[in-house]
């Protein structure tokens, strides 16, 4: 008879159990959603007899993916309410969220004038007006910009040299590591070419789009998205793989893509992976060898993106910085630290962000690391802002425990 | 001796033709008993597609039928604007088509005979129509476009027995027809049992009308009078949600499993014909080949069906009757029977409306109704055509849905679309009352505290029908506690939670058993660990 019973993102393979219910941080701290099963699978069976079953409060998720991950069936909940918002939702953004959301036009603008911007952004005045006038919290210091972009710096210092290393990638730096956090971006490619690989950039690599995604500018998200996805194609073609830091960026290019923007990325998609997941297999497979420096010691605890949940990559990272001697890693419990990208920054969720975070925050409060290694930018202003305690992504924490010079030569011969 | 009349007219059957007859009876003035042996809408009346016909099936080999289908068609979106919902439909026609004769040439004679009994019908491109309706099986090769669409069965019914209440009629529904009270060759009344206590009773009337449906064929014979009726089975399937918002029918001679109807939150598919002895007309189940031939026929009018969850299973029984000029029984009619026994038997004061169809069941009232006036010598003419159905002096959602305080939630959505211009009645007093009871299909506690006060529920089936409670993908697994405790309550009798509930499952199960495969199959087992059956329901059939 029937093969499968398969629907759009598969959400009439739903069989009310409510797991997502029990799972989803939102449900938990925000009277006013209506939780994932409602807003996702059942929402979606009214909302195709009539538009009008469209509910507000589904701008409230968070999209940390947590019920997709839970979900026995398989049903792209997270997905289907953010198609939601974009097939029903309000047309046009605000201009808040226009700003939040364009991180590729706000970074160069800003970055030209980062030590004013930077102290403006940070004065107490400043932030209360953006709080009463845009509707950006309060609490939040909004991320500091550079004056001089990754891509700057790498055009100036490392270009060059990158042609001189047989195997290459490409290197998907992200808005973050660009505009925000150069050192990142120079963290990756020290360990990269220590382990004798060339880092190409993509010339024309446009920010992945999360952002405008979650704040409804699915035009000029997609523009992005397609321009990314032919460039990756060039890339795969001439025989580099695109290796990229993000989680939330990953994310989007491997499974937002298709799912919510339609753009076709199956020709690309297994050959995208996280820093962490190419680095482990590498080693692992012996292909690539570390050598590590003499009287490294850290005491970190890792704290797994949402996004890293959905993945399913979290493992990679673990694993990789256990490699470390010298590395007492404890695993935080998994728990989402409330920021999700743009939504804690906007005051009507500030509230609700911190809530959703304080079981981590307190887990990390009990550990008490040296630092949380985490791979999300995001999550790092989060867990920063909230305990105190500083965030490092995992490519810096190599950065740190590789030798770097011994690397190198190791993986010359 | 006088006899002592207690209503003008008892009208036999709670189906929509007794319904629409009360209503129309009593809109006339006449003091109207309805007796309905189990609840409103649950024979044929509840098993059928919930097709708002435009007639054009009809067109071509039956134009008085189609006439007649278009007209009421026209007269329902005005009256009944809240049971119905105004989709369009497509003939299309499909490559195979043409291979057995059924092909752009058949389009044509058909085109010309839409037209001519009075149904706006044009031929668009296949692209047209894809853009019209993107579920469509995209190898058509041609299509009409008509002025089908979906009427909600149950609601049709229960606003004309509300209408009917509200102009006085009395409705006894778990009243069983006994027989009737007779004297010579003049029915004076019936003697009915209430299914639910055991008593009995009698009423007595000048006209009594038989309106059981297929059940009317032992009705007329406990007069003495014989009805030649041919019970046919038709069997259709649930889909879990809609996944064409167009009707989609095939041009070609009517067939099994020709029509795919989106109606509320589902699509349904059917139907079979297969004629059924009278025996079997209580207890209908879907077989096997049944469902196979529905999902492959379905598939052809839209491929995505091979992938869609079905829901369940149900089958009806059409009243189709022998014409009663063909001494034979032969030949078949599906158009309106309308019998006054005392010219046709010789049996004075009772009425058989039967026959006709969903759509045209106004119409069969008015007869019905002509015909008992007829017989009480009152003339007063028919006004059901003009008069709006409770609840649908407004049709959309939208504009009804601003009837509530603030922004309406999904549950106040859900009841705007069911209970129409009647959600003033619903009360929204605590925070459990706008709280869902079924999440699938929006249902409130105030819903369901509004159906038991207004609408007459004794059982969660009745309560389904009357707000979709327990209807939907996991159906009734997650919220049928919940919904058999607030009914309970509401009834005043707590302590019957746990049988309704478990009434209710068993009847949901027989529906998925047919269609017991994949996410249906998962949401049975499901169903099974939840409620810890003691004994688990065999496989046997599935």
């Amino acid at each position: 008879m029937q093969e499968t019973n398969i629907s759009a993102k598969n959400f009439e393979q739903c069989q009310k159990c409510s797991l997502c219910e029990t799972v989803c941080p939102v449900m938990a701290n925000n009277p006013k959603y209506a939780g994932p099963k409602r807003s996702g699978p059942d929402g979606e069976r009214y909302r195709l007899k009539n538009g009008i079953f469209f509910e507000d409060s589904l701008k409230y998720c968070l999209n940390c993916k947590r019920c997709e991950v839970a979900c026995p069936s398989g049903v792209r909940i997270a997905d289907l309410i953010q198609q939601a918002r974009i097939d029903y939702g309000r047309k046009a953004p605000k201009l808040r969220d226009m700003m939040l959301a364009s991180t590729d036009q706000m970074g160069p603008l800003a970055g030209a004038f980062a030590p004013i911007v930077n102290f403006s952004l940070g004065l107490a005045p400043v932030k209360g007006l953006m709080h009463a006038t845009i509707g950006v919290d309060k609490h939040r210091t909004l991320p500091k910009y550079s004056s001089e972009t990754f891509v700057h710096w790498y055009k100036k210092h490392a270009e060059a040299a990158q042609d001189a290393y047989k195997k290459q990638i490409s290197y998907f730096h992200g808005c973050y590591a660009n505009y925000n956090y150069p050192q990142l971006g120079k963290d990756f490619v020290a360990v990269m070419n220590a382990f004798g690989i060339g880092v190409q950039l993509i010339p024309e690599e446009r920010c992945c789009g999360v952002a405008k995604i979650a704040n409804g500018m699915i035009a000029a998200a997609t523009r992005d998205a397609k321009i990314n996805i032919e460039a990756f194609l060039r890339s795969v073609k001439e025989g580099r793989e695109v290796v990229t830091v993000s989680t939330t960026c990953t994310l989007t290019l491997i499974e937002e893509y298709p799912e919510l923007l339609k753009v076709d990325n199956s020709e690309v998609r297994d050959h995208i992976s996280l820093v962490e997941q190419y680095l482990y297999k590498g080693i692992a497979s012996g292909e690539l060898k570390p050598v590590w420096k003499d009287g490294f010691k850290a005491r970190a605890a890792y704290h797994c993106p949402c996004h890293q949940e959905r993945l399913g990559w979290g493992i990679f990272t673990t694993e990789l910085l256990k490699m470390i001697p010298g590395m007492e890693l404890i695993e935080l419990e998994s728990n989402c630290c409330g920021i999700a990208g743009t939504y804690g920054f906007k005051k009507e969720n500030y509230k609700v962000s911190q809530a959703i975070g304080k079981p981590l925050f307190d887990n990390i409060a009990a550990v008490a690391p040296d630092y949380v290694a985490c791979e999300c930018e995001t999550c790092k202003w989060q867990i920063e802002m909230s305990t105190g305690v500083p965030v490092k992504n995992p490519v810096s924490i190599l950065a740190e425990a590789l030798d770097l010079e011994k690397t190198a030569a190791a993986n010359r011969k | 001796m006088p006899v002592n009349h207690d209503f003008d007219v008892i009208i036999i059957g709670g189906g929509i033709t007794g319904a629409g007859t009360a209503r129309d009876c009593a809109m006339r003035g006449l003091k109207v008993l309805l007796i309905e042996r189990s609840d409103i809408a649950t024979g044929a009346t509840g098993r059928n597609h919930g097709l708002l016909h435009s007639g054009a099936r009809y067109a071509v080999k039956d134009s008085e039928s189609a006439e007649e289908c278009i007209r009421e068609n026209k007269i329902l979106r005005r009256i009944a604007a809240n049971c119905v919902e105004v989709t369009g439909g497509l003939f299309i026609t499909l490559p195979e088509d043409a291979d057995s004769g059924f092909g752009l040439d058949y389009q044509a004679t058909f085109l010309e005979a839409c037209n001519k009994a009075g149904i706006e019908a044009r031929a668009i491109s296949p692209r047209e129509a894809i853009q019209m309706e993107p579920s469509v099986n995209p190898t058509l090769i041609g299509a009409v476009v008509v002025p089908d669409g979906s009427v909600d069965p149950f609601r049709l019914c229960s606003a004309n027995v509300t209408d009917a209440v509200l102009h006085g009629a009395k409705v006894l529904v778990y009243t069983e027809f006994l027989d009737f009270i007779r004297e010579g060759d003049t029915i004076l009344g019936v003697k009915v049992r209430d299914s639910r206590t055991g008593e009995t009773a009698e009423y007595r009337a000048p006209v009594t009308v038989n309106a059981a449906g297929i059940w009317g064929h032992g009705v007329a014979a406990k007069a003495g009078v014989k009805i030649g009726m041919y019970p046919a089975k038709g069997a259709l399937l649930v889909f879990g949600h809609r996944v064409n918002n167009v009707v989609i029918n095939r041009c070609r001679k009517s067939a099994d499993g020709d029509i795919l109807v989106p109606g509320d939150s589902v699509t349904v598919i059917g139907t079979t014909s297969t004629k059924v002895p009278f025996e079997e007309c209580d207890h209908m189940e879907v077989t096997p080949d049944e469902v196979k031939l529905l999902l492959r026929e379905g598939c052809a009018l839209c491929p995505s069906l091979a992938s869609t969850r079905i829901l369940r299973a149900y089958a009806g029984v059409r009243p189709l009757v022998a014409d009663d000029s063909d001494p034979t029984g032969r030949s078949i009619s599906r158009g309106i029977v309308c019998l006054d026994h005392e010219t046709r038997d010789g049996i004075k004061g009772f009425v058989s409306i039967t026959g006709g169809k969903l759509m045209t069941y106004r119409l069969m009232a008015e007869l019905a109704t002509d015909a008992v006036c007829r017989k009480l010598g009152v003339n007063k003419t028919c006004t059901t055509a003009e008069t709006p159905l409770p609840g649908s002096m407004d049709g959309r959602i939208e504009s009804v849905s601003k009837r509530f305080e603030g922004k309406p939630s999904a549950g106040q959505k859900g009841a705007a679309g069911r209970q129409g211009d009647m959600v003033g009645k619903i009360r929204f007093d605590t925070d459990a009352d706008k709280q869902l009871v079924c999440e699938c299909e929006n249902v409130t506690l105030a819903e369901i505290k509004y159906a038991v006060r207004e609408l007459g529920v004794s059982n969660l089936e009745d309560l389904r029908r009357r707000t979709r409670v327990g209807m939907g993908t996991c159906q009734g697994t997650l919220c049928i506690r919940r919904a058999a405790k607030a009914l309970a309550e509401a009834l005043g009798k707590p302590e019957m939670a746990e049988k309704l509930a478990a009434d209710y499952l068993d009847e949901r199960w027989k529906g998925m058993r047919a269609v017991g495969w994949g996410d249906t199959l998962r949401e049975m087992e499901f169903m099974q660990r939840v409620y810890k059956f003691e004994k688990p329901y065999s496989y046997d059939e599935v």
